[in-house]
């Protein structure tokens, strides 16, 4: 935006990285000394990391176990259908970069070189083919949806509505046991996979029942003010890992015999629901910032109360929590970590159940330093996006 | 707006109905959700206080006579209670396959029912879900080394059928002091965690055996390892499946040694569901079929050749030549042919998950035939 009015200053004074070090660190006798011992206090600090990490550490504990950490026990002949839905989400990344995120080539580009980069680890041909083709897939989208107009957008935005479901459908399969397509039980789902998928239902749903959530609470009707605040504040007032015990130890004895909910699904709708009370007091706030003038200018219009709701205050509002919805949705991410503990095996869970491997034995460093950087890397990914789209969105600004 | 609004608390009702049945109910009193026993420790039989974990047991919801096998061969495969973070008991192996020694018996009463080891779903519990999981019927049954006890047996819905493993408190020592009895200890220091039945049984073998010995005590068992470790002590006690499994965090697992020796007990085994009696006995005759393949020396390598040539009429009853023991119990005459072939016998899944060759060593010690000293004593097949 700004780009185009940007001078460049005159060529002695443009930074380089040995002025920029004479100028900052070395640009007097005792910053020159202060620069050396911070240095020096740092190197101290993490060389014991760096020489555990490249001559202690047994990393072959996470290139035996790549699998199980990253799908848990996923069939192995069904894993193309992971691909399957992966090369979707790519193609329709690809897509949205072409139609909304003009000019920033260069993320789309380091996006991705993520794949491209991954097939270099030690991985079999096979994955590193199907890593290489992700990236194709995902350019192969870019250059298709480059130039077109609101048919292509909406039919865009009606492939991500419809990529939920076809993740579902794919990876759970229709036919029973036989066919090409057989059926795999949620207790196969697991690992970074299952992780995911808790974090992907809870965002998608506790949006919606979150922002209903905040519009009941503000709402004039008692009944449905005094129901929205008596579920928010209840549910925010436990703990997730008693809703979760609750979900998985406490309702099947509610249950008629023979009756049982799918254990995963459980967990999923305990997450939903816990995350859509949070979410609802963050859409309060941002409800509340939008003056009422808004609200009366809208109705100058002619506009009735849902018109209102959706084309004047929701866009606001929820521009202006952006930040804090996405540091929710970090948090819900992790949260689900919660889950090991009522036996499912996401990727803390399969963790666990990898370091009870006799052969790899008291590995536990390696194990939890490889789901941290994993947790890390894939937060870092939801807060960097969330900066684009805050830049992008010029929120911050106007 | 008030559309709008009418609009909104139907949706926002029925989304709280939702909720309702979803499991949110935080109105629901959460004392029985025993948050303090999600650590799955193995050592945890010893130092769980009875009657704290378990909560008031509704009664069985299902079972029946003849229920649980009938639900079960028409789902075509059977749904067992595991534990997956128990080195050499239960886990997942890097292929992405169960394996351990509470796994193992689970194959085994697949094998008996299906005559295919391979039909059978597990299900990883955690030590706090374990007994609801078995009364919702969402597990056929429970094997995840749980300790016999009266409190369990009667209050909790289930039956706990034959002991698979006979667990008890042991001894742990570095290999390098060279000791393999108590007697070798006499003068020396002992880490034990204070205030558990741990320390009381060390005092009371140790008496009997005339053995003295300076206690150290630590207040957790972190600690009581960690001082282990830094060589505080000459030996560290607890169940002998704990020590196991806190030797794998050791910097070299192999240079600690658990003694052949038991203080106290843990009778590990499978549970079922109250009601169902058939049930019961399948899954009881199951572990009989196990020890009694160790007893007869038929394996998975000559269970064919066995029954082919056997004149010893109590293994021509086992292995389904005479009679029809397999019949009476609802299955098929060659269910324990089945067990044997395709699981093994007692000391063959002893030894693939506890035995010298692998990292969770553990000597037999009790669980050894009744004919060598040990408790495996399977009654009569006739």
């Amino acid at each position: 935006m700004s780009s185009l009015t940007e001078v460049l200053p005159p060529l002695s004074e443009r930074p380089t990285v040995l002025g920029w070090m004479r100028k900052n660190l070395f640009n007097s006798l005792g910053n020159s000394i202060l620069t050396i011992l911070a240095s020096l206090l740092v190197f101290w600090a993490v060389r014991g990391l760096i020489i555990w990490v490249f001559t202690v550490a047994e990393w072959r504990v996470i290139v035996a176990n790549l699998r199980l950490i990253l799908l848990g026990q996923y069939p192995i002949t069904q894993i193309w259908r992971v691909w399957v839905s992966l090369y979707l989400l790519s193609f329709l990344t690809g897509n949205s970069f072409a139609i909304w995120v003009r000019g920033a080539w260069r993320i789309g580009l380091f996006l991705a070189a993520i794949p491209v980069a991954l097939a270099f680890l030690p991985f079999g041909m096979q994955q590193r083919l199907w890593l290489v083709g992700l990236a194709g897939v995902g350019i192969l989208g870019w250059v298709l949806a480059r130039g077109g107009g609101p048919a292509l957008r909406r039919s865009v935005i009606i492939g991500w509505l419809l990529w939920l479901p076809i993740l579902f459908l794919l990876l759970r399969g229709y036919t029973s046991s036989e066919g090409w397509m057989p059926i795999v039980t949620t207790n196969l789902w697991g690992g970074l996979l299952l992780t995911l998928l808790l974090t992907i239902i809870g965002i998608v749903f506790s949006f919606p029942l979150g922002v209903l959530l905040a519009l009941g609470r503000r709402s004039e009707l008692p009944v449905v003010r005094w129901f929205s605040v008596g579920y928010i504040e209840l549910v925010r007032g436990v703990p997730l890992i008693t809703i979760l015990f609750m979900a998985q130890l406490i309702l099947p004895l509610f249950l008629p015999a023979g009756l049982t909910i799918d254990r995963v699904l459980r967990a999923m709708v305990a997450i939903t629901l816990f995350s859509a009370a949070y979410l609802a007091e963050n859409v309060r706030g941002g409800l509340q910032a939008i003056p009422k003038g808004q609200f009366e200018a809208a109705n100058a219009l002619g506009l009735n109360g849902l018109q209102t709701m959706f084309f004047i205050v929701m866009p606001q509002a929820l521009r202006l929590i952006i930040p804090i919805l996405v540091g929710q949705f970090i948090a819900l991410f992790k949260d689900t970590a919660l889950v090991s503990i009522v036996g499912l095996l996401d990727v803390v869970g399969i963790g666990r159940t990898v370091l009870a491997q006799p052969e790899f034995l008291g590995l536990q460093r390696e194990v939890y330093a490889f789901i941290s950087l994993l947790y890390w890397v894939l937060s870092y990914a939801m807060s960097y996006v969330s900066q684009r789209l805050e830049v992008s969105l010029g929120v911050g600004e106007r | 707006m008030r559309k709008l609004l009418t609009l909104l608390s139907v949706l926002v009702l029925s989304s709280l109905l939702l909720a309702a049945c979803g499991g949110a109910a935080p109105e629901v009193p959460d004392g029985t959700a025993a948050p303090a026993d999600t650590a799955a420790a193995p050592a945890e039989p010893a130092t769980e206080a009875p009657g704290t974990t378990e909560g008031p047991a509704p009664a069985a919801q299902d079972g029946g006579f003849g229920q649980t096998l009938e639900t079960v061969q028409a789902r075509g495969n059977l749904i067992c209670g595991v534990n997956s973070q128990v080195p050499g008991f239960g886990f997942i192996d890097s292929a992405g396959n169960f394996s351990g020694f509470d796994v193992d018996y689970c194959r085994a009463l697949a094998a008996a029912i299906f005559g295919d080891a391979t039909k059978v779903e597990f299900r990883p519990v955690t030590a706090a879900e374990r007994f609801t999981a078995l009364q919702s019927g969402e597990i056929d049954i429970l094997s995840r080394n749980t300790t016999w006890s009266l409190v369990r047996d009667t209050e909790l819905g289930g039956n706990f059928i034959h002991t698979t493993f006979y667990d008890g408190q042991g001894m742990m020592v570095p290999v390098a002091t060279g000791f393999t009895t108590l007697e070798d200890l006499d003068g020396g220091t002992i880490c034990v965690q204070t205030g558990t039945t741990t320390e009381l049984n060390l005092a009371d073998v140790m008496a009997a055996r005339g053995v003295s010995y300076t206690p150290a005590v630590y207040e957790d068992a972190d600690s009581t390892f960690g001082a282990y470790y830094e060589d505080r002590c000459d030996a560290v006690t607890t169940d002998k499946s704990g020590l196991v499994a806190r030797n794998t965090i050791a910097d070299d697992p192999s240079a600690h040694l658990i003694m052949d020796v038991t203080m106290s007990k843990e009778p590990l085994g499978p549970m079922v569901r109250h009601g169902d009696d058939q049930w019961f006995d399948i899954a009881q005759w199951t572990v009989f079929v196990l020890f009694a393949g160790e007893e007869y020396e038929i394996d998975s390598t000559n269970v064919q050749d066995v029954k082919a040539s056997t004149t010893n009429p109590e293994v021509a009853r086992l292995l389904g030549n005479e009679g029809d023991l397999g019949l009476k119990l609802g299955l098929d005459n060659e269910w324990a042919v089945n067990i044997l072939e395709q699981v093994g016998n007692y000391e063959e899944v002893y030894n693939r998950n506890l035995g010298p060759d692998t990292p969770t060593y553990i000597p037999r010690g009790l669980n050894s035939l009744y004919t060598e000293g040990g408790l495996l004593y399977a009654p009569p097949f006739r």
